[in-house]
Parts: structure tokens; C-alpha cells; sequence
């Protein structure tokens, strides 16, 4: 790390640990009702009893099983569409009224009806999570087929390659960077997404993964869990763009100077 | 030695919104074994199109295209092409892997050999060094001297280069000129060689076609007998006489 970056770093740590002294300073002196709003203390406290007794993290484990069946399925869709799109004039209008029919639909206004379609269970959920990452990956994905530089589709043709080899070996490295950043965005909605539906589920009384943990643990007053689950979303949050993605990033984008340009 | 490309009669033609737009028009030339044959023009003149041509990438309206006889109908690794632009390497892959690559799925080498044949070429454009690196931490004139050590490791029948060295900066551009000379003193490898320089042309080629600006005709072939001298009388010479069958 450079030193600007040590001090950048450090300067945050103290901004979040002012915001816990004010937070814990504030509900216990404010007389705030720790029903409503517990001390960070407690809330810590909390998250470290429901960690130790495997409870979140059963229920993490839960909603990214889910997420990530849905990620996978939702990728290999949007695979689909894109050579479509790439192969056919009408793929490719077939792709853009489809995504900018469903970009500015929010994937969990879908939750009603994949309830009266799937019912109360895990397919209702991953319907939901297919629609988020979906029209992000196929936009990226055909974004980084059709940008790759002609000149590199010819050194691929000059070597004899074409068909699925030309795709495989030229073509999709090469839309690399645009495919990897369709995952990030699609990881960042499908996220999102799961803890809301997953919230839509504890309204039905059904169970399962984070979001209906934080939802049950305020029906039942625990608001220090209702905390700590909060705390785990965006744990997991950072974890997975910080830390998997950025690895990803160093080893592959950042080695071969490639970026998506956007 | 037999000619190896035969061109004869060509035409190419684009299509576009107001009709079919003429690029080359009834192009004829004939390339011999071992031959390097520059084809001179000014730009925009359609000379990159008849290269392309060469090379398989578009189509030609009229006429008759052939290597060694045989009608070119698509782009192989019979006639590799080093392009101008940077980005012809591949960004992903090292430079001994953009070496070895080709040579595995063009010529089907076994990966030893593969990386035995690619690094003795990279040796021979003095890269050998960079063999870990990727591209993007290359110069422009790396990266095109990896492009020909990739043209060449493939051995093609020809090798087409469509102006390699009009993105460099001038003191780049003078040595890769005479590196290739001497690079081909040693491959002997037939050579189509496109580009607007007439310096360019006379240093390189044993045969300059001079052609005209839309649609490109041929003005005229030129034997070239100071192919290889650098500010010669006999190379002045014939960069006049370039000249004037260019300002025609």
C-alpha cells in the first residue's frame, strides 16, 4: 500500500469508529428504547452470538446458494441471447427492446407474480434473482462482443480459426472486461434483490435466507438481530466486490491492460 | 521461380447507400517465389483493400485471385498478415503465448515444439527477453516486431504487411525498415508489402506497383534495382522516377 493510500485508509477507519462512539453515545444517554434502536454495543454483541451459534451464518449460506443458482442460470441465458443478438440483425433488436423494456423494472416488483406462478418456494426466489441479472450481463456481454477491435477478429480469421473456435478462442477474451463488469452489476442487483424477495417470503410465513431473518427477528422485537443481519448484507456486500472481485479484476483485466471503458 | 500470387483483372467494389462503390479496378500483377513486391499508393487510394483481398478478408467483384494456382477464397495461414494497427496482438495472452498460440491452432504443433519455434523467433526480432511480458507493457515497435515474429513462426507462403510501421514514431520507423531487410535475408520470405511511402517503397521492394487514387488502377511496375540502399544516386533515381509516374 502507498502511504496517500495507508492515510486514506486510516482516516476511514476513524470516520467509522466516531460514527459507533456517537451511535453507542447517543442510545445510552439519549434514553432511546433499545426495542427501537439498541446500542452498537449490543447490536456487535449480537452479531457475535448469532454468528458463534452458526445461525447467520446458515442463513447467508441459504440466500447466496439461491443467488447463485440464480446467477449462474441468468448467465447462461443472457449467453444465449447475446450470440443471438451477435449472429441475427433480429437478435439483436430482440435484445435491446427486451432490455430496455425490463432495465427499468425493478426485478422484486416481479416477486407477485412469480409467487402466483412458482409459489411459495425457491423458484419463486430465483425467477426473481434470473430477472436481475439477466438484461445487466446481456448488455454487457453484447456490448463486448460488438466492440471487439476488428482488427483482432481478422488475426483470428488469419489464423484459420471461425465458428465456435473464433468465439472461444478470439472473441470471447476478448469481451472479457465487459463480461466481467455484467457480473459485477449483475451480482450487485441479484444481491439486493434477494434479500428484499427473501423478505416478501417472511410477509407469506414461508422461511429461509437473510432477508427473512432480519424480517422475523423484528416481528419477534429483536432489533439487535435485526441490526446484526443488516450488519452481515453488507459484510457480504463488500466482502464479494472488494475482495472476490478485485482478485478476479488484478488477476485477469489489470495483467492484460484491458478495461471495459466504461 | 513461378510467380506464387497471381492477381489478374481484379475489381472490388463496397457497397454502399448510393450504389456499389469501385475501390480497385482492374488490378493485374503477378508475385514471384521470394519476391518482396510493395504496392504504393497514395492513401485512401484502395491499396489496403487489395491486400485484404490477398489476404481473404473481401470479397473481389471481377477477376481472378490465386496462390499457387488455387482460387483464394478465405483467409489462412498461408498468407499471414501483419496489420498496422497496435492492438493486433492479443491483450490476454504473453507475448511467447501470442507466439505459440497461432502455432498450435493454425498449424497444429505439439506445445514443445510450439514454444520452441515461437521462441527461436523471438529471439531472431531480439524479443526474446520480453517473452513474459504482455503486450500493453510493450513500445509500438515491440509490438510490431512481435506481430512479424508471429507472421513468420507460422511459415507462410506469403507474408503480407499492410503499412507495419505507419504508426511509429520516424527513428522507430527507419530501424524496423531495416531490421525487416534484414530479417528477410534471412527467411527469404515472399513479401506483399502495402504502403504511401515512397522512401518506404524503394528501400524495400524488388517490384513497386504504383498505383492510382480512386478507384486504384495500375500505373505502373517498377523494377527497383536499388532495393536495400539507403540515399544511393541509384535509389534517388529511382524515387524520382516514382515521383513522376505518381504525379501522372
Amino acid at each position: 500500500m502507498t502511504r496517500a493510500a495507508t492515510r486514506t485508509a486510516l482516516r476511514k477507519a476513524a470516520i467509522l469508529a466516531a460514527l459507533l462512539a456517537a451511535w453507542e453515545a447517543w442510545t445510552r444517554l439519549g434514553e432511546v428504547s433499545p426495542l427501537l434502536f439498541p446500542p452498537a454495543s449490543t447490536v456487535l454483541a449480537a452479531f457475535g452470538r448469532s454468528l458463534a451459534n452458526g445461525e447467520v451464518p446458515g442463513y447467508a449460506a441459504q440466500s447466496l446458494q439461491v443467488l447463485l443458482t440464480g446467477m449462474a442460470l441468468g448467465s447462461a441465458l443472457a449467453l444465449v441471447l447475446t450470440t443471438l443478438a451477435v449472429g441475427t440483425r433480429l437478435g439483436a433488436e430482440f435484445l435491446e427492446t427486451l432490455t430496455s423494456m425490463f432495465n427499468p423494472l425493478p426485478a422484486i416488483a416481479l416477486m407477485p407474480l412469480s409467487l402466483l406462478w412458482f409459489g411459495l418456494g425457491v423458484q419463486s426466489l430465483i425467477f426473481v434473482i434470473v430477472h436481475s441479472v439477466l438484461w445487466p450481463m446481456s448488455l454487457n456481454t453484447y456490448t463486448g462482443f460488438v466492440t471487439v477491435p476488428p482488427t483482432l477478429r481478422r488475426v483470428g480469421q488469419n489464423f484459420g480459426l471461425s465458428g465456435w473456435r473464433l468465439v472461444l478462442g478470439i472473441l470471447l477474451p476478448a469481451a472479457f472486461p465487459y463480461i466481467l463488469s455484467g457480473l459485477k452489476i449483475g451480482w450487485a442487483f441479484a444481491w439486493r434483490t434477494i434479500i428484499a424477495a427473501e423478505m416478501v417470503f417472511g410477509v407469506a410465513g414461508s422461511q429461509g435466507g437473510l432477508g427473512w431473518f432480519i424480517y422475523q427477528n423484528r416481528f419477534e422485537m429483536n432489533t439487535d438481530l435485526v441490526f446484526a443481519g443488516l450488519l452481515t448484507v453488507i459484510l457480504i456486500g463488500l466482502l464479494v466486490e472488494n475482495l472476490i472481485f478485485r482478485w478476479i479484476e488484478r488477476r485477469t483485466v489489470q495483467r492484460w491492460g484491458m478495461s471495459a471503458g466504461h | 521461380m513461378g510467380d506464387l500470387l497471381g492477381v489478374r483483372d481484379v475489381t472490388i467494389a463496397y457497397p454502399t447507400e448510393h450504389g456499389a462503390f469501385i475501390a480497385v479496378e482492374g488490378v493485374s500483377f503477378a508475385v514471384a517465389e521470394g519476391e518482396k513486391f510493395v504496392l504504393l499508393g497514395p492513401s485512401g487510394c484502395g491499396k489496403s483493400t487489395l491486400l485484404k483481398a490477398v489476404a481473404g478478408f473481401m470479397p473481389i467483384a471481377a477477376g481472378a485471385m490465386e496462390l499457387e494456382g488455387r482460387r483464394i477464397e478465405r483467409p489462412g495461414p498461408d498468407r499471414v498478415v501483419v496489420f498496422q494497427e497496435f492492438d493486433q496482438l492479443l491483450p490476454w495472452k504473453t507475448v511467447l503465448a501470442n507466439v505459440v498460440y497461432p502455432l498450435r491452432v493454425a498449424r497444429g504443433l505439439p506445445a514443445p515444439r510450439a514454444r520452441e519455434t515461437a521462441e527461436s523467433f523471438l529471439a531472431m526480432v531480439g524479443l526474446d527477453r520480453f517473452a513474459a511480458s504482455y503486450p500493453h507493457q510493450l513500445s509500438g515497435g515491440m509490438k510490431q516486431r512481435v506481430a512479424i515474429a508471429r507472421a513468420l513462426a507460422l511459415d507462410p507462403r506469403m507474408l503480407l504487411m499492410d503499412e507495419p510501421f505507419a504508426s511509429l514514431d520516424a527513428l522507430t520507423r527507419h530501424k524496423m525498415r531495416e531490421e525487416l531487410l534484414a530479417i528477410w535475408e534471412t527467411t527469404r520470405k515472399t513479401l506483399l508489402f502495402v504502403t504511401h511511402s515512397i522512401e518506404e517503397a524503394v528501400l524495400l521492394g524488388d517490384r513497386i506497383l504504383v498505383l492510382s487514387a480512386g478507384p486504384a488502377r495500375v500505373r505502373r511496375i517498377l523494377a527497383n534495382p536499388a532495393v536495400g540502399a539507403r540515399g544511393t544516386e541509384a535509389a534517388l533515381a529511382v524515387q524520382r522516377e516514382v515521383q513522376t509516374v505518381l504525379g501522372q
